[in-house]
């Protein structure tokens, strides 16, 4: 079997692969990383996304050996070494932006790749930003309103409070 | 997925000796044909992936005025630097979900050409060059039906050559399921006449639609449509909608195209 080699949260990650080990799986099963969900593995659901390079891909609809080299980031990746949520992550936690939680891995690092782009988002473009990530607890209000927190914008006039 | 191999060139000499293995297949950015290979609709012997063929992006504007997109040139990628063409960048912008366009290409959707794709109908509405490894392919005689193209066995899409128009709009009716046109109807305005292409409506996949050409060239205004109209035979049916509805979606879509191009 070949090989893969690549960066997944700063460490030096290795592994054996087929060619059809995707990239989520490689993430999970190989090195254990199962903060990286798989909800629907069609590429809808958004639940595997994960930074490549910097960008938001969705791992399950990549195949690992195309990772060959590169950095990646996962929602393992986020936390501070010492625990320390990350300001999305936190902001999560203090607007109640989840409830399974299935979905919330792909948000955070969603939301991340998006105040990368854009620091300051509308409501608008935090919306239309997370279409291809689907949560079916919390109607994304409170997603949308803890993206816009973590932002550093006021959250007091966003809808269905 | 059943197994296969994999390669990854980095070179696209490598690439074209790779696809003349048997049974390869040459992998894009895969946001099609990967949820093809679990849905076991394809099986390849061998993939060989484009993705690190640093020749095949990006953008670049020719002598003769021209964008130039390279056919490993991701949504993502176009949407941001196509500006000299806004309205192919605005299509871009607007392809399935912002990780798809992360990792989808030109070369890749165009080389499927799903008959709801929106890149076709640019290509086809603007009257652009595909490029190959082999060839130059006029868009005229590149899309052949539905997921089907003038391409050969191991040719490989290289650059999209896209002539810039004076206006220009494309307009999608999504799906909102799935993102992708339930219709989308491109209108682009040149000195020599105007072209109109529609994706998502027919059977036979991307086609212009050469009566709303000649109105809209004799007179570029959306009453120039007045009275023309297409039958739903040969065009989509399914859950989301009716032949006959789509064709009369393709109307509703030309005329917004031609409102919003000015």
């Amino acid at each position: 079997m070949p090989e893969v080699s690549m960066t997944v949260n700063g460490k030096p990650a290795k592994g054996q692969i087929e060619g059809r080990t995707l990239l989520v799986d490689f993430l999970r099963d190989t090195l254990g990383l199962t903060g990286t969900h798989v909800g629907c593995d069609t590429s809808q659901c958004g639940a595997c996304v994960v930074h490549v390079d910097g960008r938001a891909v969705k791992a399950c609809t990549m195949f690992a050996a195309e990772a060959e080299g590169a950095e990646v980031r996962t929602i393992e990746g986020m936390a501070e070494p010492d625990g320390t949520l990350h300001p999305i992550q936190q902001a999560f936690q203090d607007h109640h932006g989840l409830q399974c939680g299935f979905c919330t891995p792909g948000m955070v690092m969603s939301a991340a790749a998006l105040l990368a782009e854009n620091p300051t988002p509308s409501e608008a473009e935090i919306r239309d930003y997370l279409e291809g990530n689907i949560c079916r607890c919390t109607g994304y209000h409170n997603i949308v309103k803890a993206i816009l927190a973590a932002s550093g914008q006021d959250v007091s006039r966003i809808a269905a409070e | 997925m059943y197994a296969f191999e994999i390669d990854r060139p980095m070179t696209l000499a490598d690439a074209v000796k790779a696809l003349g293995a048997e049974e390869a297949q040459a992998l894009g950015g895969g946001q099609t044909l990967i949820p093809a290979l679990k849905a076991r609709l394809a099986a390849p012997a061998r993939l060989v992936s484009l993705s690190g063929i640093a020749g095949l992006k990006g953008i670049c504007t020719a002598d003769d005025g021209a964008l130039c997109i390279g056919g490993g040139t991701t949504h993502a990628e176009v949407a941001a630097g196509a500006g000299a063409y806004p309205a192919l960048a605005a299509l871009a912008a607007n392809i399935g979900d912002p990780a798809v366009r992360n990792r989808g290409t030109i070369g890749g959707s165009l080389a499927n050409n799903d008959p709801s794709a929106c890149y076709p109908a640019a290509v086809l509405g603007s009257g652009a060059t595909v490029v190959t490894t082999n060839r130059k392919i006029a868009a005229d005689d590149f899309f052949e039906g539905m997921f089907t193209t003038a391409l050969e066995d191991g040719e490989i899409i290289t650059e999209v050559r896209f002539p810039v128009p004076a206006a220009a709009s494309y307009q999608k009716f999504e799906q909102p399921a799935s993102r992708f046109a339930l219709v989308g109807v491109f209108v682009a305005k040149y000195a020599e006449g105007v072209r109109v292409a529609v994706t998502g409506a027919s059977e036979e996949g991307v086609f212009r639609w050469s009566e709303a050409e000649a109105a809209l060239t004799a007179r570029f205004t959306p009453d120039a449509l007045e009275g023309l109209s297409l039958s739903g035979e040969g065009m989509i049916s399914d859950l989301h909608g009716s032949g006959a509805y789509r064709a009369h979606l393709v109307g509703v879509m030309t005329r917004r195209a031609v409102a919003a191009a000015g």
